[in-house]
């Protein structure tokens, strides 16, 4: 006679796209923001073009290089960084308690953020290889191979930064020393990846260093994307290493989702 | 399950939880039925929020067994959460979004939301409801609140410290709020520092202090309070006099004679529930 009520199990992905939805909404509104995430690339692809005019092989200019690894950097920081900073200051207001208070599957939060990452990256970049082609004599990739690869290597890039900016969003103690524990962070990780320097010409050991890092493979797959085929010589290893790119940016989103699920926290520290 | 389960919303037995050796609940018994405003009055560091978390589902208890909506609350799933809403202290967040989108989002989460426009109208922000929840004032940004807490439709709703900050007029649209929700069956387990709001709004009120659930009474009879002593007070002429007695009829009957009729400025007064319980929690102390 009772009447048996199926279990309600919420949609994470349908519930993900409505929060990605939200937070774009949220963020498209907060004007300084949109500003500085859009403009700021932009502006230091802008200074460093105009310093740094020289070639550094035949036919590519370091202009052209410095776009690659701005676009990359652009991703990490969208990504890694925002979540990083973001998501403690979250926590602290408690944002994340009232949605573990509700009945959202956990998961829908991530797929939110991952969405909004990633919307925002995509703009971004965009942008860039608008002024980047207008301006600094970059070719945008003939082939649809090449349009395939920087299709992939955003992806596996930007998802790899967004699982590993909200597992580094558990270190900070409080939501106002991110900042402080974050930017470093992704700061000496531009520096060593190939972004603002040439990578090749970087102390090996700071190569070692980074090759343990993203970043590296993610400024490495977009070269292979709008550099000239004969630059692949110029890289470590005397070839673009694609695979090699796939396989550590894969690693990384294992390592990342791995982290994220057994350190994220819904609540503050002190509520246990 | 024994047949008491069906009554109840919340049962809670032996309730302990310490941190790092110090308890801050330490055997707590309640139980609160459907259908019932329960109000845990205590001061703060009482072990009031520790207590309400664990009944959230939000922290892990010591020992003890704790019912919630027939579920233990510390294996939660949608389902469960479905069914209860809760409205916690912090607020702030959704800054740039309007009133009506955050409510209609939240109704996605759950299986059988209520009209998100017409929770928005039930809490008072009707006329707000275009309006960006960075522009709404603490008192709005309450109501909002409450509006996530009951888009859901739930059986049980957590209401932690609801009304601080608020003025007068807006804790009073408040409590009709809080008793609209009541009359349509909801089971409201509320906290609060207020003593007046307890009395307004509570069936029973539980008083904690220390760890340690002190009574469970209704707010009238709480701590002896309908057999107190009564104080008559009265303007004599050399100035204000007042006598406590356990007859106050008779006392001001025999004074009426000596004043042969009206008595100056004549008030009868029991003790109110802030004396009651600043009573309670001070005997505790000692």
């Amino acid at each position: 006679m009772t009447a048996v009520t199926a279990r309600f199990r919420p949609n994470p992905v349908r519930i993900g796209l409505l929060r990605g939805g939200l937070e774009l909404r949220q963020f498209a509104r907060g004007r300084e923001s949109v500003i500085f995430s859009f403009m700021f690339p932009i502006l230091l692809l802008v200074i460093f073009g105009a310093i740094f005019n020289f070639d550094i092989a035949p036919g590519v200019k370091f202009t052209q290089y410095f776009v690659t690894g701005m676009i990359a950097a652009a991703q990490l920081t969208n990504a890694f960084q925002t979540l990083a900073i973001q998501i403690p200051i979250e926590r602290d207001r408690g944002v994340l308690k009232r949605l573990a208070g509700s009945p959202m599957p956990p998961s829908a939060y991530f797929i939110g953020k991952f969405i909004m990452v990633y919307v925002v990256g995509l703009i971004s970049t965009a942008l860039v290889l608008l002024i980047a082609t207008l301006f600094f004599g970059l070719h945008l990739p003939t082939t649809g191979a090449k349009w395939l690869t920087l299709i992939w290597v955003t992806f596996l890039g930007v998802l790899a930064c967004t699982l590993c900016g909200i597992a580094f969003s558990s270190i900070p103690r409080e939501g106002k020393r991110a900042p402080a524990v974050v930017t470093p962070v992704a700061l000496v990780l531009q520096f060593i990846s190939g972004v603002f320097f040439v990578f090749t010409q970087l102390p090996k050991w700071m190569q070692q260093v980074a090759a343990i890092f993203p970043l590296k493979w993610m400024t490495q797959g977009m070269r292979s994307v709008f550099l000239p085929e004969s630059f692949a010589q110029q890289e470590p290893a005397g070839s673009w290493e694609l695979g090699k790119v796939a396989l550590v940016l894969g690693a990384w989103v294992v390592i990342g989702l791995a982290l994220c699920l057994l350190t994220f926290r819904w609540t503050a520290r002190d509520d246990r | 399950m024994d047949a008491m389960t069906d009554d109840s919303a919340i049962t809670v037995r032996g309730l302990r939880k310490a941190y790092g050796g110090t308890a801050a609940v330490d055997g707590v018994d309640i139980e609160v039925r459907r259908g019932e405003v329960f109000a845990l009055l205590g001061p703060n560091g009482a072990g009031k929020t520790t207590t309400v978390e664990i009944l959230e589902g939000y922290r892990k208890r010591d020992d003890g067994a704790v019912r919630v909506l027939d579920k233990d609350p510390q294996h939660a799933d949608a389902d469960w959460r479905a069914r209860i809403g809760i409205v916690l202290q912090n607020t702030g967040e959704f800054e740039e979004l309007t009133v009506r989108e955050v409510v209609s989002h939240f109704a996605h989460y759950y299986p059988a939301p209520d009209d998100p426009a017409k929770v928005v109208e039930r809490v008072g922000l009707g006329e707000k409801r275009d309006a960006k929840a960075k522009t709404l004032s603490g008192g709005q940004q309450r109501r909002l609140d409450v509006a996530l807490g009951i888009v859901g439709r739930p059986e049980l709703l957590f209401l932690d410290e609801p009304t601080t900050g608020f003025d007068p007029q807006a804790r009073r649209e408040f409590w009709e709020l809080v008793r609209d929700l009541a009359a349509a069956g909801t089971t409201i387990l509320l906290t609060t520092h207020y003593l007046d709001e307890a009395e307004a709004l509570a069936n029973r009120v539980g008083v904690i202090a220390r760890g340690r659930l002190l009574e469970v009474a209704p707010p009238s009879t709480l701590g002896g309070r309908n057999k107190a002593q009564a104080t008559v007070h009265w303007m004599g002429a050399d100035g204000p006099c007042e006598e406590p007695t356990d007859s106050p009829t008779e006392f001001v009957l025999a004074l009426s004679r000596q004043y042969q009729g009206e008595i100056p400025e004549l008030r009868i007064s029991r003790p109110t529930l802030e004396d009651i319980y600043l009573k309670m929690i001070g005997e505790d102390v000692k």
